[in-house]
């Protein structure tokens, strides 16, 4: 489902097996487990990548999982997996060290929020899109997750672009719309390029806490829908 | 600390000194007493144009005078002089008449908010920088400062360049991120420009008051944190 590997520094978080990596139960328990450890983990010069294998980066949620349950329970499973993603976000948002997502396959819903839950975004410049498929599926979008895209999308046109139109965005264009950091042309390179990037934020060895309290104010309504305060930090060594 | 000049309607407010020009309890007081002074003599056509003596536009906080009474007064000192600093920047931000800020030197942490309170930002196109330090040095954002990046720099990759990453800026790049009018070759030039472009606005003739409470609308999180409201003004010119 996903692997937690430490190269010095640096938690490299990896989305494991065949099946979309759809973000269901099983997957975000996963991923939930690897945040609790680098958390406890991290010193001044950590630094977190996520990326994933394989054609997608994520497909969303487990929609296939909340359809199994028939017409009438899918609307308490969809709620229960939009529920359940909602601590990844937050455990994402609060992590005390840089954050970077390299994308080298399809991101779509709950999968591209994913991506933006990070603090850079690098992504492979193949036919790889980042999708918000919601509007194409017949879903609106949580509160969270409209506050998500307000927040690191800040161009109206490309906001509408995404989630009006559920445009699917290549890497060269996610660039251009603000959207993604840098583009690169295979898997390889934008996991190497990732590392560099943790490389050079790892060597300013900033607090932790310091870190995540700015991330964290810099997001206010995202954090206010997530449960999520932040506070004013003074670093001991002052 | 600092000198006020009035060259017809223009009014210059010049941090004075080859020092860091680190805002502390007295550097404040002279600058309040200096903005005082010009809003009492404001008419329309007026505007005001803050520069810098030597390497720095400013250095941010007096964090040497916070550190001198030791590390248990520390925060104390340091809440002050945050204080402190909230007064100027609403003396900016009421001013009756425009603001310029001609910035020929590094602007870091307080100095780099001092430098965008200003209505327009024009930068010497050298070895200098605007620097959040914040993060490096280990201290997180008062709200205001958190509340002015964020009126002052729309990019959300750009904001986080400067907030979460700490990058140091320059006057090409600051123009690129949005947050700089316009760089020049020295500190001379940055003046002149200052000076052509108040020119340019005092020709206006506009009423200060609703200058003010315009330009007060604009940035009503700010204003909010800082107890600045803002009014309907009707002065209709037949």
């Amino acid at each position: 489902m996903c692997t937690l590997e430490e190269r010095g520094n640096l938690f490299l978080l990896i989305l494991t097996g065949d099946n979309e990596h759809r973000l269901g139960p099983t997957l975000v328990d996963s991923i939930r487990s690897a945040l609790a450890q680098v958390k406890s983990q991290a010193t001044p010069g950590s630094a977190l990548i996520t990326t994933a294998h394989d054609k997608f980066f994520s497909n969303g949620l487990d929609l296939p999982w909340a359809q199994a349950a028939g017409s009438s329970g899918f609307r308490d499973r969809l709620n229960h997996l939009v529920n359940n993603f909602k601590p990844i976000i937050a455990d994402l948002l609060s992590l005390p060290m840089p954050t970077i997502a390299a994308v080298s396959g399809h991101a779509a819903a709950a999968g591209f929020r994913l991506a933006i839950s990070h603090d850079y975004v690098l992504m492979k410049n193949d036919r790889s899109v980042l999708y918000m498929s919601e509007l194409d599926i017949g879903l609106t979008f949580a509160d969270y997750f409209m506050a998500m895209l307000k927040s690191k999308i800040s161009d109206p046109a490309a906001r509408r672009d995404v989630m009006l139109r559920a445009k699917k965005v290549k890497a060269e264009e996610a660039v251009r719309m603000g959207i993604v950091d840098s583009t690169h042309d295979s898997a390889e390179s934008t996991v190497e390029a990732a590392v560099r990037l943790a490389e050079q934020l790892s060597g300013r060895k900033w607090n932790g806490e310091v870190y995540a309290e700015i991330r964290k104010a810099m997001h206010p309504e995202v954090c206010g829908l997530l449960g999520l305060s932040h506070r004013a930090v003074v670093a001991p060594w002052l």
